[in-house]
């Protein structure tokens, strides 16, 4: 420790950090960064929740009270954009920038300098997205998976907003991740082989390379849409010999990577948090790397079970059916593996663990309603309802959000030198919990009976059920300002955190000061 | 691996120039795969006939053998694409044909607007596989139609089934869906109209 100590008076001595808004436009410290991009994906998290509300108010009662259809359409469309692109994502860009390089003993990121670029566009990609709102005829209303033709015969004229955000989106992510692949590649401490690597690390790197494999089809996709749309090409225009069922397989090409770029890294937390307060190592470390790879391998062949009711031959249906179900085999490696972390370990409940293991049963419900989702014939009656809803929040909020929020609690006394307020975040976890489950639960059985997504009206039978998800939906949003207390009050103060606050924790971080050091590992550390 | 001396960590400068640019020709190259896509699809769709796609292109007349021990239903469907005018409809509403046996079909089309239009009729086949064995010899629909104010006309479809077509399909649909091109229209057939004004 002593060396730590020393190290850390010889960098505060040469270290000419600009002050006040300089500071933070034009830094390339990684902790820096990491820090913008975690507040960045909150605010956002707040703004496309609050986009939810306003979703889950219109829906308490049948009839339209509220809002008008077609603004209805954007809250839906613009909520799914702002949480998957600048909630999930950034959040998960902000946690790799922060620990990838303090868990590998590296002095920063790579590629300081495109790091800084690839977190400053990002605010300027959903200033253009929500600006879009603002425009005469309104902002994207055509579903965050922006079918064609709904995206390019029927849509509004700010739609060229949308692709240009898009676009922008898609190269901060892309540049991000380069820097994650080159990092972890080029800047290991001596003695990090890739298997000594912590999952967090293994995952993310896994993770960047789906982010360049997709995201640049993304980027075609919207280029298609657009000269679609403003450029007279046929590239989804049956008219013009072109097809618009081929976006819907250009799309989820991308798009079913992309929902294992947001559930892969929540992966490496919970097998960073899981054994930390289990106090044993994590069970099957190999084999939860291999099943990674494998999951994100499989990935590349499932896409069009978003697709099963476009009419696809049925040895087609069949094959991405079985692909689909495959899928469940190396994700139940993980959660097996999670378990026997936990077998017979000595388990203590604060609040990162809670969050964990919340995650470990919720994220598995979601799982099996996928599975189910899987099965095709059962899929052509569950295809654009509730049910699918219900599914891609289970694993996107108690899956990767739960994930998030328990990462930012295992890491805040890392980040901030402060331990947070155990109670208010206890409060914080059951609040969720609880209103997350009413929010959410509900929904499959009003999918299964029939309650169509993306629709302001319902059916009167369905009054009930949308009574009680808006009350869990009004609980789930205000429980996240408590986060927020949380957060500021560790951020301004409150009890000293010690190097290593968790007496189970593993890694390299946990060998820094708390708070960590502006630079840290200039010297690189010894790895057995 | 590992070191004692408190050497400061190398940065690997060029080793990160290298990793860079393979991984932007990784960028670059799924840029590209996204657009590859189009012609793959295409060419996906017309081989298997998977999506109901149909040889929408002359087929050759050539000799062939009739076997007049199958009889098919073929079965004609028409729709406009919404917001189009016209009246579209097939002559009959279904044909019985053995494979190999050659069949003209008309299709009515009018144009009840007080503008010249230009339409174009795109076919789908169910069941998908059947796609592939039905052959057109002559098609409205291999180019787009042009149709005064006020017109109407009579356009001939002649095909024939492959008598390789698989034993289990007895009946089949072939749909039609006009879309309006004439804000897209090609300048010959554009040229057609001002034709017509000038014999007047």
């Amino acid at each position: 420790m002593s060396t730590v100590a020393g190290e850390m008076d010889h960098h505060d001595h040469h270290h000419h950090a600009p002050s006040g808004i300089t500071r933070w436009l034009f830094t390339t410290n990684h902790k820096d960064i990491g820090s913008m991009y975690l507040w960045f994906s909150f605010i956002m998290f707040l703004v496309g929740g609050s986009m939810a509300m306003v979703i889950r108010a219109e829906l308490f009662q049948p009839g339209l009270q509220l809002v008008e259809p077609h603004f209805f359409n954007q809250m839906t469309t613009v909520h799914g954009l702002i949480m998957v692109f600048g909630a999930v994502m950034p959040a998960f860009t902000g946690l790799a920038n922060w620990m990838v390089p303090m868990m590998i003993g590296a002095p920063d990121m790579a590629l300081p300098r495109m790091n800084n670029w690839s977190f400053w566009i990002l605010p300027f990609a959903f200033a253009i997205l929500l600006g879009s709102l603002f425009m005469e005829g309104g902002g994207p209303a055509f579903g965050w998976t922006f079918y064609a033709p709904l995206s390019t015969t029927y849509s509004s004229d700010s739609t060229a907003l949308f692709v240009f955000s898009v676009h922008i989106m898609g190269i901060s992510s892309i540049m991000g991740a380069i820097n994650v692949i080159v990092t972890i590649m080029n800047m290991r401490a001596p003695g990090m082989t890739y298997m000594k690597m912590p999952l967090f690390v293994w995952t993310w790197f896994i993770t960047a390379f789906l982010l360049i494999a997709v995201m640049p089809v993304l980027a075609g996709a919207v280029t298609m849409v657009l000269t679609d749309k403003y450029f007279g090409t046929s590239f989804f225009d049956a008219a013009g010999g072109g097809d618009p069922v081929l976006f819907q397989h250009i799309f989820w090409f991308f798009g079913h990577p992309e929902v294992y770029i947001m559930i892969l890294p929540s992966f490496g937390i919970i097998s960073a948090i899981i054994p930390a307060f289990s106090r044993k190592k994590l069970f099957g470390y190999s084999s939860m790397v291999y099943a990674t790879a494998a999951i994100a391998g499989l990935s590349f062949i499932v896409w069009a079970h978003h697709m099963f009711t476009t009419g696809m031959p049925v040895a087609a249906e069949i094959f991405f059916m079985y692909a689909t179900m495959l899928i469940s085999v190396p994700t139940g490696v993980k959660v097996f593996n999670w378990v026997a972390t936990m077998w017979r370990g000595s388990i203590t409940f604060e609040t990162p663990m809670l969050f964990a293991l919340a995650f470990v049963i919720l994220f598995t419900i979601g799982g099996f309603s996928g599975l189910m989702l899987a099965i095709t014939p059962v899929d052509f009656q569950y295809h654009d309802t509730y049910f699918v809803v219900a599914h891609f929040h289970y694993v996107l909020v108690t899956g990767a959000i739960f994930s998030i929020m328990a990462a930012a609690y295992y890491w805040l006394p890392k980040w901030t030198g402060h331990m947070y307020n155990e109670t208010l975040a206890k409060w914080h976890f059951w609040t969720s919990l609880i209103s997350v489950n009413v929010l959410f639960f509900p929904m499959h059985f009003a999918g299964l009976a029939g309650m169509p997504r993306r629709i302001p009206d319902y059916s009167l039978q369905f009054a009930d059920i949308n009574q009680i998800v808006s009350i869990g939906g009004f609980a789930f949003g205000l429980s996240q300002l408590i986060f927020l207390a949380v957060v500021i009050k560790c951020v301004r103060g409150g009890e000293k955190a010690p190097a290593k606050p968790w007496e189970g924790a593993e890694g390299l971080e946990w060998t820094v000061p708390s708070p960590a050091p502006y630079h840290t590992f200039e010297t690189p550390p010894e790895v057995k | 691996m590992t070191t004692n001396s408190p050497t400061p960590n190398p940065a690997p400068r060029a080793d990160n120039a290298r990793v860079v640019r393979r991984l932007l020709f990784v960028v670059v190259g799924m840029f590209g795969f996204g657009f590859a896509l189009v012609p793959l699809y295409e060419v996906f769709c017309d081989i298997t006939g998977f999506n109901g796609r149909t040889k929408n292109e002359q087929a050759a007349a050539n000799m062939r053998s009739v076997d007049t021990s199958r009889t098919i239903n073929v079965q004609f469907i028409t729709r406009v694409n919404k917001g189009m005018p016209w009246g579209f409809e097939p002559e009959v509403k279904s044909v019985r044909v053995h494979p190999g046996e050659t069949k003209v079909v008309n299709f009515l089309a009018s144009n009840p607007t007080g503008q010249n239009m230009v339409a174009q009729a795109i076919p789908s086949v169910a069941p998908g596989e059947a796609g592939l064995y039905l052959n057109k010899t002559e098609c409205f629909c291999f180019n787009q139609q042009p149709l005064a104010a006020g017109a109407d006309t009579k356009m001939p479809m002649q095909f024939y089934l492959d008598p390789d077509i698989p034993k289990h399909i007895h009946t089949l649909t072939l749909s039609y869906t006009m879309y309006d091109m004439t804000a897209n229209a090609q300048p010959d057939v554009l040229a057609t109209f001002e034709a017509a004004t000038s014999a007047d």
